[in-house]
């Protein structure tokens, strides 16, 4: 699509917190001969608060990302969540709006990516990546077993992907969730942890860093030795 | 009382070890639900069906409750009309006392404990035996289900078996399943045999023909009703299907997402009360014609009560029946306690984390996430919304909705990164409760952008 116009979402906790997902997004679009633009106006999509009972407060949000994000052809972002909060306040975003993985997966039809990373990586099934993208079969649905990102991690040169037990079990993270229910929230991600160091796997990977944040947030307190990367990272290494 | 499930919560996962415990079994129970699911490739039709069925009966309730009605008289049944649980609790106690019935028992139904029953006819003088085991065991230590399939689940056998030392003088120190089983057996057909009533909940009524259709593991309905001469069925009017075509869709799905079963051991079908008996049937409406009239939670009355989204609920496994305050727990007890009453059950809205798990798993499709998502939106204005995300929401939308003071924020966000660990983590902060706080990144990708350094890659 040589004149199609893409802009970059960037969701505002990846800005501050894990930038480098941003970066790795652009990269693997310049990989793919797009040239990607940045409206520098962009704040969050309103997610955290209407998951909170406050969707009234995310409306203007909802807004400006319309004014902003309205005129280009497609927007990009790294984050599956943000991406399903967007599509489902803004109808005409469906078909314009892609997580990473799914427009490299389903749109780009990405076949080689370029990079090597020599690594086991533990796949984090977020639950809007898996039961609203769909980016892989839903355990509790009765559907051939797919996973688009563990398609793309295979296309890096020497990696190992595995899967926690209870794959697409939720981590417990839940926007605000994680500070109104702190117990269970803590009490979800510790076991969702649990499983992933199982694995033997020396990085936890997804397309949501919302639950990677959750999980670095309670490794680091319980010292338990696990390093995250955003899923991006990994597909735009080498680039 | 507006009792909060995340405090409920908290002190249940305070017992590291039953939580676990308690996690782990009902998983194992979505997992036998995942592994009887799979053996049928129409799965996902059925529940499809199911939706479809349920929707279309319960939009076409006067016709179908009419003529189940109707059926079931002509069957020699007698049919009672209750609009609420009063109508029903006096329903059942005339009929009681009419015949000087002392002695009521009673196979598992949610129904009557969300009517309260069993107190209203205790203190009518009463007595009342639970014949399902989970269910009796409950009664003889005076606690109520914490899940509506396996009620005792939050139980372990050594407590069973003390209580049955002191109730039914088991052996000391015995509390080996069989012989717990065996002793609750022998106690119960003492039950059956002096009971002069029985009474059943209803898992179906079948419009076409009049049946009420009963599932347990235990044949205990059957037992209960064989003996007396009297048999009260309690059924909510959403229970009623259209003929047994329907029925056989919710029968396929109804034990294998319960309990991971092909059938239950038992679906008795009660079409006509036995040679000089009487049946009577008493169709509970108790807010349910309400639910009709709410396009946002309508699809509340398609449950089946299997419970698939207690046993897949991240939070439930976690957090154990009791921590909700409305006596259905879980996913579908968060809906149908704020359909209940709004500031009485509001406590257990936040008792998830949108997962959606529990929209999969339902047999009926039931939007069971999205639901609780409308609920969070009117706390506010029911004034039970919590304090701190109220504040963190209009925090972050004045902020938000001003991009310039947003990039300010993110430039000086990195100070955070240094600031004394007392700042950062005291008692105000749930986040540092369990969990340290991400750092900041020295740049924004916003500031790189502005910097040039995204595009200067070569």
């Amino acid at each position: 699509m040589p004149h199609a116009t893409f802009g970059l979402f960037v969701p505002c906790y990846v800005n501050a917190l894990y930038p480098e997902a941003g970066v790795a997004t652009w990269r693997l679009l310049e990989y793919l001969g797009v040239d990607a633009d940045y409206p520098t106006g962009q704040t969050c999509c309103g997610q955290p608060m209407a998951n909170a009972g406050f969707e009234r407060e995310a409306v203007p949000l909802v807004k400006q990302f319309h004014s902003l994000f309205a005129r280009y052809d497609f927007i990009i972002t790294p984050s599956a969540s943000c991406a399903v909060f967007v599509k489902e306040h803004l109808e005409e975003m469906n078909g314009r709006l892609y997580e990473i993985c799914e427009y490299l997966h389903d749109v780009a039809k990405v076949e080689t990516l370029p990079g090597k990373f020599a690594h086991k990586v533990s796949i984090h099934n977020s639950c809007h990546g898996v039961r609203k993208l769909r980016l892989s079969s839903a355990s509790e649905r009765m559907e051939p077993h797919y996973s688009k990102l563990k398609k793309l991690l295979y296309m890096v040169e020497g990696i190992e992907v595995v899967e926690p037990a209870n794959a697409d079990e939720c981590c417990g993270f839940g926007g605000m969730f994680s500070i109104e229910e702190p117990a269970v929230s803590v009490c979800m991600g510790h076991d969702k942890l649990k499983n992933h160091l199982a694995t033997g796997a020396q990085y936890i990977t997804g397309a949501d860093s919302s639950c990677l944040m959750h999980l670095q947030g309670i490794a680091r307190r319980e010292k338990m030795p696990a390093r995250f990367i955003h899923i991006a990272q990994i597909l735009a290494a080498g680039l | 009382m507006n009792a909060k499930h995340s405090e409920a919560a908290a002190r249940f996962i305070q017992n590291r070890a039953l939580e676990e415990w308690h996690n782990e079994t009902l998983f194992l129970v979505r997992k036998k639900r995942d592994s009887q699911a799979i053996t049928l490739p129409e799965w996902e039709q059925l529940r499809q069906l199911a939706s479809q069925i349920k929707m279309h009966t319960i939009t076409h309730l006067d016709k179908y409750l009419e003529q189940f009605a109707l059926r079931a008289e002509a069957n020699g049944a007698i049919v009672h009309w209750a609009k609420d649980a009063r109508e029903h609790n006096e329903i059942i106690h005339a009929l009681l006392r009419e015949r000087q019935v002392g002695k009521l028992v009673k196979s598992k139904s949610m129904l009557t404990e969300e009517c309260h029953l069993n107190p209203y006819l205790i203190s009518k003088g009463i007595e009342v035996v639970e014949s399902d085991l989970g269910e009796r065991i409950l009664q003889l230590m005076n606690k109520p289900p914490s899940h509506i399939v396996m009620p005792a689940i939050h139980i372990k056998r050594q407590e069973v078996g003390k209580l049955f030392e002191e109730k039914l003088h088991t052996e000391k120190g015995n509390s080996h399943p069989d012989y717990l089983a065996h002793a609750a057996r022998l106690h119960l057909r003492n039950e059956f045999l002096t009971a002069a009533a029985a009474l059943t909940g209803a898992n179906f009524g079948v419009a076409a023909t009049g049946d009420v259709v009963v599932c347990t593991n235990e044949g205990n309905a059957d037992m209960g009703t064989s003996f007396p001469k009297l048999h009260i069925v309690s059924m909510g009017i959403e229970k009623v299907t259209p003929d047994y075509q329907a029925l056989s869709v919710f029968i396929r799905l109804l034990a294998r997402s319960a309990t991971g079963q092909p059938a239950t051991a038992y679906t008795s079908h009660y079409r006509k009360p036995r040679k000089g008996c009487e049946m009577h049937i008493i169709l509970v409406d108790n807010g349910r014609s309400d639910i009709i009239g709410n396009p946002d939670h309508i699809q509340a009355l398609k449950c089946i009560r299997c419970a698939a989204c207690m046993n897949t609920c991240p939070v439930y496994r976690r957090s154990g029946g009791y921590s909700y305050t409305y006596f259905i727990p879980g996913p579908i007890g968060i809906n149908l306690g704020m359909l209940k009453s709004p500031g009485e059950y509001a406590g257990n809205v936040s008792a998830c984390s949108l997962c959606y798990s529990c929209n999969n798993v339902c047999p009926a499709q039931i939007d069971l996430a999205d639901q609780i998502y409308k609920w969070r939106q009117q706390l506010d204005s029911l004034g039970k919304a919590d304090r701190t995300k109220k504040l963190i929401s209009g925090g972050l939308k004045y902020i938000f909705t001003r991009p310039g003071l947003y990039n300010t924020a993110l430039r000086l966000a990195p100070i955070i990164n240094k600031s004394p660990r007392f700042l950062i983590y005291n008692n105000l902060d749930a986040w540092g409760k369990g969990r340290e706080l991400p750092a900041f990144a020295k740049e924004s990708f916003t500031q790189m952008w502005k910097k040039g350094k995204i595009k200067q890659h070569p």
